[in-house]
């Protein structure tokens, strides 16, 4: 079946309110009419700034997991914890459901984002016609999981804020937090940036034509 | 406007004629799969009603500690506020202004933008800085992250568990029904407001509608063909009025493809 989209059509539709509106060409932005906010047919620069925020992701998940994220200070001696050593402590502890919970939420839920992303930035730049519909089902994922992998964020901030015993136990956070927060954020960016119909752009035998500034 | 009628799909950018949904139905693109948006009928005073209560239990949630510590006869508890102000205090600023903005910040402004966007139209205007409001929803939505906070408090307590006593405080309560609500809240498309908006203003002239569904009937009426008489009286006649005439409009684009698949 053949679909006609809005921009073959010569309209565009708002990305806020939802309204669809004829194109107008012009230098000045083009402004919703009913919402007031700013019409593009797609994202601009949506493949230049999810790479960007890609690599910033990329560069940082390197310390996010490497340093460490808890620094526990007791009468035993002190000891660095980083993400992966937390996911260890559960699973010898015995808590493997946890264990299992954190470790997709932290480890797997990351890495899987940033490998979609730069499969979906990939192909959408060579115009890959390739399974789109999944393509799509992917993006959505990234976009629903991604919030999840704040999880150990907010476990460091509570468990700094108890363990607190002056003399007996005392948790600070170490820089791996701030660097696995910054992970979390920059690829939910990144996923906000990616425009998912530049996965369908290609898709319709005939290739529709490329509006400079709109792609890439 | 003949464009009034058409929606494009946000994932893919296919056009499609968008037929009103009546209850719980949810309208899909045949295409890419996504939803294109969802039947209203009475959900505004669900959630209107949802939106108050998650209010109220947030004031509980972040005003009461969350849990209380207990070892060798030295306790500690702690508020999310007070959690926040720890991390400040350790050179963590940066996370502490995350997850403020993630569990404090951007939720309660969801709430309250939407409880001020809400309740005017509920009684038949549209409040002003309108669109502002919406789009503020729009912005903070992906960024609260209630439920997620939740699932890493009961992380920290399984944890904790083994180090020293546990005693849950009010707030873990509260954190475990708004997540629930939050999880109501969400459901709620607030594009669907921009419709509703519209309608209202497209009858300025004609008497305030009491209920939503009311309003509702009238603007299909005035999208779907003249408007109505002045002494139209009740909604029964309104609705059968407007049911019985939806394909009246002139100017309706036929080259588009038919309407998206329903359920």
């Amino acid at each position: 079946m053949k679909y006609v989209t809005a921009r073959r059509a010569g309209l565009v539709s708002c990305h806020a309110c939802g309204r669809v509106e004829p194109r107008i060409r012009s230098i000045t932005p083009q402004h919703c009419t009913r919402c007031g906010a700013r019409l593009h047919s797609r994202n601009p620069d949506s493949l230049m700034r999810t790479w960007a925020l890609l690599i910033a992701a990329a560069l940082l998940y390197i310390p996010a997991n490497l340093l460490p994220v808890m620094h526990t200070a007791s009468l035993l001696g002190s000891e660095d914890d980083t993400i992966m050593s937390g996911v260890v402590y559960f699973w010898t502890s015995g808590d493997w459901p946890l264990a299992v919970i954190v470790f997709i939420a932290s480890i797997m839920v990351p890495m899987l984002k940033l490998s979609v992303l730069v499969l979906l930035t990939i192909t959408a730049q060579r115009r890959s016609r390739w399974r789109p519909d999944q393509r799509t089902t992917l993006y959505r994922m990234v976009e629903r999981i991604g919030r999840w992998s704040m999880l150990d964020v907010f476990v460091v901030t509570l468990t700094v804020a108890l363990v607190r015993f002056k003399s007996l136990a005392v948790i600070t956070a170490g820089p791996g937090a701030i660097a696995f927060g910054s992970v979390v954020i920059l690829t939910m960016l990144a996923s906000m940036q990616f425009d998912p119909r530049l996965i369908w752009d290609h898709v319709d035998g005939r290739t529709q034509k490329p509006q400079d500034s709109d792609h890439d | 406007m003949e464009h009034d009628n058409l929606i494009a799909c946000h994932e893919c950018d296919t056009l499609f004629r968008k037929p009103r949904l009546v209850g719980r139905v949810s309208a899909r693109c045949p295409r890419c799969g996504a939803t294109l948006y969802r039947g209203v009928s009475r959900k505004l005073d669900t959630i209107c009603a949802m939106t108050l209560a998650a209010l109220i239990t947030f004031l509980i949630a972040q005003g009461f500690p969350i849990v209380e510590l207990e070892t060798n006869g030295i306790t500690s508890e702690t508020t999310l506020f007070g959690a926040l102000i720890a991390l400040w205090g350790e050179d963590m600023q940066i996370v502490a202004v995350m997850v403020f903005c993630s569990t404090i910040l951007f939720p309660l402004t969801e709430l309250l933008a939407l409880l001020y966007v809400l309740i005017p139209l509920r009684a038949g205007y549209v409040p002003p800085a309108f669109n502002r409001v919406l789009r503020a929803i729009q912005f903070v939505r992906p960024w609260g992250m209630i439920e997620v906070f939740m699932l890493g408090v009961l992380i920290t307590i399984v944890k904790m568990v083994s180090l020293a006593r546990v005693i849950p405080e009010a707030a873990l309560f509260a954190f475990g029904v708004l997540t629930l609500m939050f999880a109501v809240v969400v459901t709620f498309d607030p594009r669907v407001l921009w419709d509703l908006a519209d309608e209202l203003g497209d009858r300025s002239q004609r008497p305030l509608p009491r209920t939503s569904a009311d309003s509702a009937a009238v603007a299909v009426s005035s999208v779907a063909g003249p408007p109505a008489p002045h002494d139209l009286p009740t909604t029964a006649q309104t609705t059968a009025q407007t049911t019985a005439q939806p394909d009246a409009k002139p100017g309706a684009p036929g080259a588009l493809p038919p309407a998206p698949h329903q359920g």
